[in-house]
């Protein structure tokens, strides 16, 4: 998929994985059928590069956010904005719906995560969690937590059942957090090239993935369709793919010359998207076949 | 046509009016298109309706008069001559010109008389008309036929009219009656449901009863069929609502019978004329209106309306249940009439008595006026406003033996806006809170209480023959005034510096006069006051000025305001001296980087943190809410001080190099603190402020001769500055010299502070911030013991907040809502605590204090102790507070004069130091 503009991220919608999502440079986001490889829609409406989108669990709309402070919710049949929040104060970097699609959870580098209420007219965020020191690099919401990574090298874990917040300290800043399947384990990876897989209770660490390289950029890590593999974009054009219990290099796909900044693992299937300089690629892992550039 | 005409115009007939002859370049002329051609009568006025009489609205001209001129009335004739012909006004000399048109309702055209019209005006048709009338969409329609209609018989009915025939009867030979009429054998019981009456025989058989038996009758009249063609799409048999029914007939019955009024009226109509005759035909239904002799107006509006239908079966009577919904009127109105015999009166239309009566409500007699009670207020005189008062007040109070000091007596305006809280229970507003002592160890705060209780020995003895003047004062005397305004400002104006308020600025001479004024008034000579007075002015004059300069001094020194409780403060505002951080925050970070070098995640790198989610965020989640109760949302957050050992254990890293080095590692460990809190410069920023009024400490210097061993540090911290330096030197050389002063006191304060040691690293730096925090914490000691103000509770109260101060390093938790409470109290009221009015507050609550740890002393000994540290604590207090607190308050000086009404009462350095920056 060509993309105009340097920065892409390609989260497939959630629920059927039959869609994907990129947000570039050119202050668009584009809707993709990737597997025909054809460009559904365009969204216009930002003011800068768009940095994160991500679907709705009902493919009815869209959450994105940008360079421009601020988050847009989106229809997405029509294209429309439904909604803009403005409240950060910076880049909002990744940006999440909630099961249910009635909060978006937005991180900024103005280290602070804010909740926004689709539902009501509110212009102000829900609640701000600005217990952070640094820019949040990655959000992640489950039915009730909020997991957050961010560059003061802490998981954040906001139980909302619970009422409690439990940070872990991993050191060096994080670039990406995400919940395993089960939602018991949690994986981050920060800046010292480590992926963590750590016990989403206890803090514990499970396992430790090395061997990629990741040092500058705000690359994504995934957890693959059951649990069994963990991946995650290297600065060097390949996508590593390790064995989640053994900790062993399984797989390193070599997908561009460049930096693969976003991936994404299809939701049930053996399907991994991975966006390297203005590209898109699906990859499907029963083959491991590039499946096509489109 | 038009060429037709042209050429053979002789041979042919032309029928019609041609067209006009199309000329040469004209245009065809568009058709006038089918919505504009409208018929206009003569006047050009849109034909719609006719006359006055057909219903028109276009009467006269144009809808106002007769003629285009307007109405003219008839021109005054003079009757002498004409007195006989005088015009007799017709109907048609009221009616419109329409109204004579052919189409009119007197048309004066050449139409059909009677004479030749059809005979065929008969029954017939005047039944199939009556039963169309009532049918037709609009009713009543055809009864203009019968207003109008001939009144002439045509020849046939003539005929037989006079063969005997009579309208409504039949034609035939005459029949009998009595066989074709069947009684129903009483002994045949009729199962189903019984014909209804008058459906099958008619109303006739009433008559029948009386009709001997030799009487024929004439044959019924032929049944007319109806010949009407069904135009319609109504299904067979369809008949509209008979609307004189439904309309009229509604307001008489109030349900609507829609059947059994309907087949009635149509039988009557298909049965015989005479019963039609009996029918009252007229003009009915809606459409017309009503007239001015009817009487029905109140159905004009007359809407259909569900409520008028029953929707349920009237609820069985409940006793018996012989009678249902359709028992006899009889039973139900007698069960009524028993119950209203309890009610003298009228029961309103719709309501009814209620079943059970009302329980009668209780009557609480007014409350019993105490016996020696008089309703007459009694003032008592007014001291003067303030917390301050209050305690004077008590004071006196108890030195004179009336220790009976309850709150009630005093008056409600004798209290401050705190006290009055306390009363009324209510939540302290959160305002700036937790002294530095909940830093402390226990045994520090120990240490300083000894100190200080000293002190206080001292300054009893100076303080008693004071006493022992003012404690006749209830009526107060006029002349102690004037010490009344020392005692109470004293304690205030000790700390206020004279360096930025300047109330009489325009007089530089008064101004000059109103400091000294201060400055006595700071070192407590009482009647020096005088001197300071211009010795020109009268005593009027002088009194005056006095009078000027305590109220000047009074307003001024309101300095620490409940004002401020009321106030957010900036997040990240640096000079505070509370800062609210996240009751937990996440420190050590080196500790957690070592972990994770080791990779020993989960309990070494794992914080966990309370944490309030928002109430929508948990709905929108669907998840149950964790803490329903907790209005927090996010960390909890506490107050710390900000002048909190931890705070100063960076401050020498931004001023002096000489120690950086050491402290890196503090630095480190404290880096996260480090952000929100103020460096060394907020508090050389004060110390500034403080060599402002350097002859003061000079004196106060010397005066600290006699003072005690243990707080002398920063007594002579001061006593080393002072003299050094001018008004305003540069801030670094300062810090440099607090530096230099504080190193030598360090061993006294290492006495005192010997077990220090919760600190992590024991450094000299830290001590050293120690000293400087001692000041204040021995003052907020003294604050903290003071604040147990309202006696009887006091014991418990203050036990609390020694509790609460406890623990040095951990902060505390939210669940002692108490002790913050009382805490945020104490914080705030520091700066004002030194002179003579202020001490013997402070000796009370000292004996409060007292009181608890040895618990066993009794009330005469303390008496005696609390003259003795009068003397003493005047004079270290002056030495110890002086030292920031004073200094914090003298500055406040130009805040106040700023914002000048604030009234401060309790919290002394935050608003200040909040301006300050």
């Amino acid at each position: 998929l060509e993309c105009w503009g340097g920065h892409l991220s390609a989260p497939p919608s959630p629920v059927d994985g039959n869609y994907c999502l990129t947000c570039g440079s050119d202050k668009t986001l584009k809707l993709w059928n990737p597997h025909k490889g054809t460009a559904l829609r365009t969204y216009q409406g930002h003011g800068y590069e768009v940095l994160d989108a991500a679907g709705s669990f009902d493919n009815s709309q869209l959450c994105s956010c940008g360079a421009d402070k601020t988050v847009a919710l989106w229809d997405v049949a029509t294209g429309q904005v439904i909604r803009k929040y403005r409240g950060h104060a910076g880049k909002v970097n990744c940006v999440q719906f909630n099961e249910e699609a009635t909060i978006i959870v937005s991180g900024s580098i103005d280290s602070t995560i804010r909740c926004w209420d689709c539902r009501s007219r509110r212009p102000d965020p829900v609640q701000v969690l600005d217990e952070a020191k640094d820019g949040i690099s990655s959000v992640k919401v489950s039915d009730h937590e909020i997991l957050s990574g961010s560059v003061d090298g802490r998981v954040r874990r906001y139980d909302l059942r619970a009422g409690q917040l439990f940070s872990d300290y991993i050191g060096s800043p994080i670039t990406s957090v995400c919940f395993s399947k089960d939602g018991q384990c949690v994986l981050a990876a920060s800046l010292d090239s480590t992926l963590r897989l750590l016990d989403k209770e206890t803090g514990e660490l499970l396992g430790e993935y090395t061997g990629h390289r990741s040092t500058a950029y705000r690359l994504d890590c995934v957890l693959s369709e059951q649990d069994t593999h963990v991946g995650s974009a290297s600065e060097d054009g390949h996508v590593y793919f390790w064995d989640l219990v053994e900790g062993s290099l399984a797989l390193s796909l070599a997908v561009g010359r460049g930096v693969v900044q976003s991936l994404s693992f299809h939701p049930t299937l053996p399907c991994l998207l991975a966006a390297t300089e203005g590209q898109v690629q699906l990859w499907r892992e029963d083959t491991f076949q590039p499946e096509g550039d489109a | 046509a038009a060429e037709s005409s042209d050429s053979d115009e002789e041979d042919l007939v032309s029928y019609g009016t041609a067209l006009q002859p199309l000329q040469e370049g004209e245009r065809l002329k568009k058709p006038v298109p089918l919505q504009e051609q409208t018929v206009k009568d003569a006047k050009g006025r849109y034909q719609r309706f006719h006359g006055a009489f057909t219903g028109g609205f276009s009467a006269g001209y144009f809808n106002t008069v007769g003629t285009k001129e307007g109405w003219t009335p008839s021109a005054f004739v003079s009757s002498r001559q004409k007195r006989a012909d005088r015009t007799v006004l017709g109907p048609e000399d009221f009616m419109d010109e329409e109204d004579l048109s052919e189409f009119g309702i007197a048309p004066k055209d050449i139409t059909t008389t009677d004479d030749f019209a059809s005979k065929a005006k008969d029954k017939i048709k005047e039944k199939a008309r009556q039963i169309a009338g009532v049918v037709a969409a609009i009713p009543g329609t055809t009864a203009f036929d019968d207003l109008i209609g001939p009144s002439k018989i045509t020849v046939g009915v003539e005929l037989l009219r006079k063969m005997g025939w009579k309208e409504g009867q039949g034609i035939g030979p005459r029949v009998k009656r009595k066989p074709c009429r069947q009684k129903p054998d009483p002994a045949v019981k009729v199962y189903g449901c019984a014909l209804p009456p008058g459906l099958s025989e008619g109303s006739e058989d009433e008559e029948d009863e009386y009709q001997p038996e030799n009487v024929t009758f004439a044959p019924k009249d032929v049944m007319p069929v109806d010949l009407t063609p069904k135009e319609n799409v109504h299904g067979l048999g369809y008949k509209g609502l008979d609307p004189s029914q439904a309309l009229f007939g509604v307001s008489g019955r109030e349900h609507l019978n829609l059947f059994a009024a309907g087949s009635e009226d149509t039988s009557n109509l298909l049965g015989d004329l005479k019963h039609s005759k009996g029918r009252k035909l007229g003009i009915t239904g809606q459409a017309f209106g009503v007239g001015a002799l009817e009487e029905e107006d109140d159905d004009i509006y007359a809407t259909e309306t569900l409520s008028k239908y029953d929707t349920v079966l009237k609820d069985e009577e409940p006793g018996d249940g012989l009678y249902g919904w359709t028992a006899p009127k009889q039973y139900k109105s007698k069960k009524r009439s028993e119950r209203e015999v309890k009610y003298i009166g009228k029961i309103l239309d719709g309501f009814s008595l209620a079943s059970k009566p009302s329980t009668p409500s209780k009557v609480y007699p007014p409350p019993d006026l105490p016996r020696n009670y008089r309703p007459v207020h009694y003032f008592r005189p007014v001291i003067a406003a303030g917390n301050e008062n209050c305690c004077l007040q008590k004071a006196l109070e108890e030195s004179t033996g009336k220790l009976e000091s309850d709150a009630a007596r005093q008056s409600r305006h004798a209290l401050n806006a705190s006290q009055r809280r306390e009363r009324l229970g209510e939540a302290a507003l959160k305002g700036p809170s937790l002294s530095v002592l909940e830093y402390l160890s226990e045994k520090d705060r120990e240490r300083l209480k000894e100190v200080k209780e000293a002190s206080e020995q001292q300054m009893k003895a100076k303080m008693l023959p004071h006493q022992s003047r003012n404690s006749r004062f209830q009526p107060a005397p006029p002349d102690d005034a004037s010490h009344k305004w020392q005692m109470l400002l004293g304690g205030q104006l000790a700390n206020a510096g004279s360096s930025d308020f300047k109330p009489f600025a325009r007089n530089p001479e008064k101004q000059k006069r109103y400091e000294s004024f201060v400055k006595s008034l700071k070192q407590g000579e009482k009647d020096t006051l005088e001197h300071y007075l211009d010795p020109s002015m009268t005593e009027w004059e002088r009194g005056r000025e006095q009078e000027e300069f305590f109220r000047a001094a009074m307003f001024y020194k309101s300095s620490n305001s409940t004002l401020s409780s009321r106030f957010t403060r900036a997040k990240f505002e640096d000079d505070v001296d509370k800062v609210e951080v996240p009751r937990d925050q996440e420190n050590d970070t080196d500790d957690k980087e070592t972990a994770v070098k080791m990779k020993m995640f989960g309990k070494l790198t794992r914080d966990k943190f309370e944490w309030h989610p928002e109430k929508l965020l948990c709905k929108r989640f669907n998840v149950p809410d964790p803490y329903p109760d907790s209005t927090i949302v996010g960390l909890p957050k506490v107050k710390r001080d900000k002048y909190s050992v931890f705070n100063f254990l960076t401050m020498p890293e931004s001023t002096t190099s000489v120690t950086q080095a050491t402290n890196e590692k503090i630095q480190q460990n404290n880096s996260l603190n480090k952000a929100k809190k103020p460096s060394r410069w907020d508090v050389s920023d004060k110390e500034k402020e403080k060599k402002d009024s350097i002859s003061e400490f000079i004196s106060l210097a010397r005066s600290k001769a006699d003072i005690q061993q243990q707080p002398p540090a920063p007594a002579a911290e001061e006593s080393r500055t002072g003299p050094s330096e001018t008004l305003r030197t540069e801030v670094p050389n300062e810090d440099k010299d607090q530096e230099e002063e504080s190193r030598p006191s360090m061993d006294l304060f290492k006495a005192i502070f010997v077990s220090s040691s919760d600190e992590k690293s024991s450094s000299s730096e830290e001590e050293e911030s120690d000293e400087e925090q001692q000041p204040t914490t021995s003052v907020i000691n003294s604050e903290t013991t003071k604040q147990v103000d309202l006696p009887d509770s006091s014991s418990s109260n203050l036990q609390e907040s020694v509790a609460a101060t406890t623990d040095p390093g951990v902060p505390l938790l939210p669940a002692s809502k108490q002790e913050l409470d009382a805490t945020e109290e104490f914080g705030p009221k520091l700066p004002p605590a030194f002179s003579s009015g202020r001490f013997c507050r402070l000796l009370i609550r000292k004996e409060k204090h007292r009181k608890n740890r040895e618990k066993h002393k009794t009330k005469r000994e303390h008496k005696h102790k609390k003259e003795k540290k009068k003397k003493h604590k005047k004079q270290k207090n002056k030495g110890k507070h002086r030292n920031k607190k004073s200094e914090k308050d003298s500055s406040s000086d130009t805040e106040d004069s700023s914002d000048s009404l604030s009234d401060r009462d309790t919290t002394g350095l935050s608003p200040k130091e909040l301006l300050r920056r």
